[in-house]
């Protein structure tokens, strides 16, 4: 890598992972750690490595960082970033910059499903948030309550998708959506002799209804691109039964769960921009 | 240009303190009180009876557990508060009110009245549906009358049209002195925080001297107007201006207005319940005196009425008189009135207006603070 180039970085402190972008203003490199117990010192070890890695030397990396944007669940405790953005403008401009392609209309809706939030976004083709909504306290149909249920299943959260394909055409539905009671009711249907298949398709179903219902007052017009991204959107079972729900196609971009450090990362490439000193 | 509090602020920070001691030297002296919970009570007539009116506690956290006892855990935190307040004598208002005042401003409140009748003497007035109606203002003059009938049995004295007429002087200027504090607010810098203008109007219930509240002001009111002049602010130049309305947000539950603020944003106006919406209208001087207050009192914007298109237009009309970026309309949990209404006004203010516009649905909790504050903060990166 050059020295001479200019770099921008975005770190998205997650509930769940940590992701970071490093943008030279062409290309991204991004990686992604969970967050640990630890997730100031993660993000840091992540920063570091990173940086020796993509950039510079550290006694360089001063020169041409110019600028470090968190943004997440923890943005706030991340002391070595120049400015915390909520996860919400981050996610905008991010999933614009991942399906430029797909905004040349005036409006497109984000489905953003993360660790412990659920969110619908408008923006603008310039990734601008022109509205949202945001699930309330509870974690009902976020990763977190993939992971629990998943658990209470014997299987692994990123096992999901391939077992609820086998299960979609005898999708067993879920009632509850609070994280405790859907355990509790899928622990009941295994002992009802309910399959692991019918049930994770049930589960996808009935988080697809939630979040459908969530963001119907932001849904854009027919033609308007519907995009999913967060970490919940690597799972394509979930991304299908959406899509079913809404009767609509949804993008799922390929990087999407960095949409909100690639987001962070463009901010801070346009402050920098914008500033006469750089 | 310094960012700066108000000295006369003093007065407002230590009226509630004031208040919790004076009570108890006003009922020795033999002072009667009326205890009230809503904008809707009818203080003309309090005064008129010789008695005084207090607000009582229903803004805070502590009691929910005490009214949960009682009431249904899903019912509104100011429901729960109150109640939990009474059956404890943890507010010194309720303790020390000979008389408690309610408005039937939802059917929670109204169930609720029925329980809380058990401990103290009530006069609970029932609201018609609406505030448009012939039928439903010609009925709630008869409320106001039952009401008035009430007070004088309670007392033992006879309210006359002329101390009827009297108060509506005293309330009406008062009202008029609270509408020239509120448009120090459209300047920019804002001279005084909203949590500082929550101050204010609340403490309005803890002062029992209503020429001492006056004098008050009217300080405030010249400190804030010299504040302007110099360009000083509570909240720097250029902050985005944000409209709080929705739910009563007293003291206790201020929690949103607090995160607003500390996310950056000047809270220009306040126009719920514990903020402008009972000085927003005088009572009509020239009308027959109970019937002046009646049409006053009745007229009050509220979501418990249908429909309600005064509050949406007030709310259009506030936007362009105090320059706001956006409006944040906040709704208890179990508040189902404001809840549907946020949708309504949400709908309005974009085809007028084109407002940004945040609903928050909460509760006194600090539970759900951080969550808040990413939603709000995103709201002000929005409208950016």
């Amino acid at each position: 890598m050059s020295t001479q180039q200019s770099w921008t970085i975005g770190i998205d402190a997650g509930s769940t992972a940590i992701k970071i972008a490093l943008y030279n203003g062409q290309d991204f490199f991004c990686g992604q750690r969970p967050s640990g117990w630890s997730p100031r010192q993660e993000a840091q070890e992540m920063l570091d490595k990173a940086v020796k890695e993509q950039v510079a030397a550290p006694s360089e990396a001063e020169k041409t960082i110019k600028a470090i944007y968190a943004t997440g669940y923890g943005r706030v405790s991340l002391h070595f970033a120049n400015k915390a953005m909520t996860e919400i403008a981050c996610h905008g401009k991010g999933a614009a910059y991942l399906a430029k392609e797909a905004l040349a209309l005036e409006k497109s809706l984000i489905i953003d499903i993360g660790g412990q939030d659920a969110k619908g976004i408008v923006i603008n083709n310039q990734g601008r948030v022109l509205d949202f909504v945001m699930n309330d306290k509870c974690a009902a149909g976020t990763g977190r309550f993939l992971q629990v249920t998943a658990q209470a299943l014997g299987l692994e959260v990123t096992d999901l998708s391939t077992i609820a394909e086998e299960g979609t055409d005898r999708a067993h539905p879920i009632n509850a959506m609070c994280t405790v009671f859907a355990e509790s009711e899928v622990i009941g249907l295994l002992h009802k002799g309910i399959s692991r298949q019918a049930i994770v398709a049930g589960l996808h179903q009935s988080i697809a209804r939630r979040v459908v219902a969530m963001v119907a007052r932001l849904l854009p017009r027919e033609e308007s691109p519907i995009l999913f991204t967060g970490g919940v959107s690597c799972n394509q079972s979930i991304a299908k039964a959406i899509e079913a729900e809404l009767q609509r196609p949804v993008i799922v971009p390929s990087q999407a769960t960095y949409a909100g450090a690639i987001g962070a990362a463009l901010y801070a490439w346009e402050d920098q921009k914008g500033d006469s000193r750089t | 240009m310094s960012l700066s509090r108000p000295l006369s602020m003093a007065h407002f920070d230590m009226a509630i303190p004031h208040a919790a001691t004076s009570i108890k030297q006003m009922k020795e002296a033999g002072t009667k009180v009326v205890g009230h919970y809503c904008v809707m009570a009818p203080q003309e007539l309090i005064l008129a009876a010789g008695a005084v009116p207090m607000a009582l506690c229903a803004t805070k956290e502590e009691p929910i557990a005490d009214g949960e006892k009682a009431l249904p855990r899903n019912f509104c935190p100011l429901i729960k508060s109150s109640y939990g307040f009474a059956i404890t004598d943890k507010c010194p208002f309720f303790l020390y009110s000979d008389l408690v005042m309610g408005e039937t401003t939802c059917d929670g409140k109204k169930k609720m009245f029925e329980l809380m009748s058990q401990c103290k003497p009530m006069v609970v007035m029932n609201l018609p549906p609406s505030y448009e109606r012939e039928a439903d203002k010609a009925y709630w003059l008869t409320e106001v009358e039952r009401t008035k009938a009430v007070l004088e049995e309670q007392f033992n004295v006879t309210i006359t049209e002329e101390a009827i007429v009297e108060a509506t002087k005293v309330l009406n200027a008062e009202r008029r002195l609270v509408q020239s504090l509120a448009k120090t607010m459209q300047a920019d810098p804002v001279p005084l925080s909203g949590l500082d203008l929550l101050k204010v109007l609340w403490s309005r219930n803890f002062v029992f001297d209503r020429a001492e509240f006056a004098a008050q002001v009217e300080e405030l009111i010249a400190e804030l107007e010299e504040r302007i002049q110099k360009g000083e602010g509570a909240l720097p130049k250029g902050a985005k201006r944000i409209i709080v309305t929705g739910v009563p947000t007293g003291l206790g539950a201020e929690k949103v207005l607090r995160l607003l603020e500390e996310s950056g944003a000047a809270i220009v106006y306040i126009e719920n319940c514990a903020g402008m919406k009972q000085f927003l209208t005088e009572v009509d001087e020239s009308k027959e005196p109970l019937q002046g207050v009646a049409d006053k009192y009745l007229a009050t914007p509220c979501s418990c009425m249908s429909p309600n298109k005064t509050r949406l237009e007030l709310l259009a009309q506030l936007v362009d008189e105090y320059n706001a970026d956006g409006v944040v309309d906040i709704t208890w949990q179990g508040c189902h009135t404001y809840n549907v209404e946020s949708r309504i006004l949400r709908e309005y203010l974009q085809e007028k207006k084109g407002t940004p516009f945040l609903h928050i649905e909460t509760d006194y909790s600090q539970g759900d603070s951080e969550q808040l504050k990413t939603r709000i903060q995103a709201f002000l990166e929005m409208i950016a």
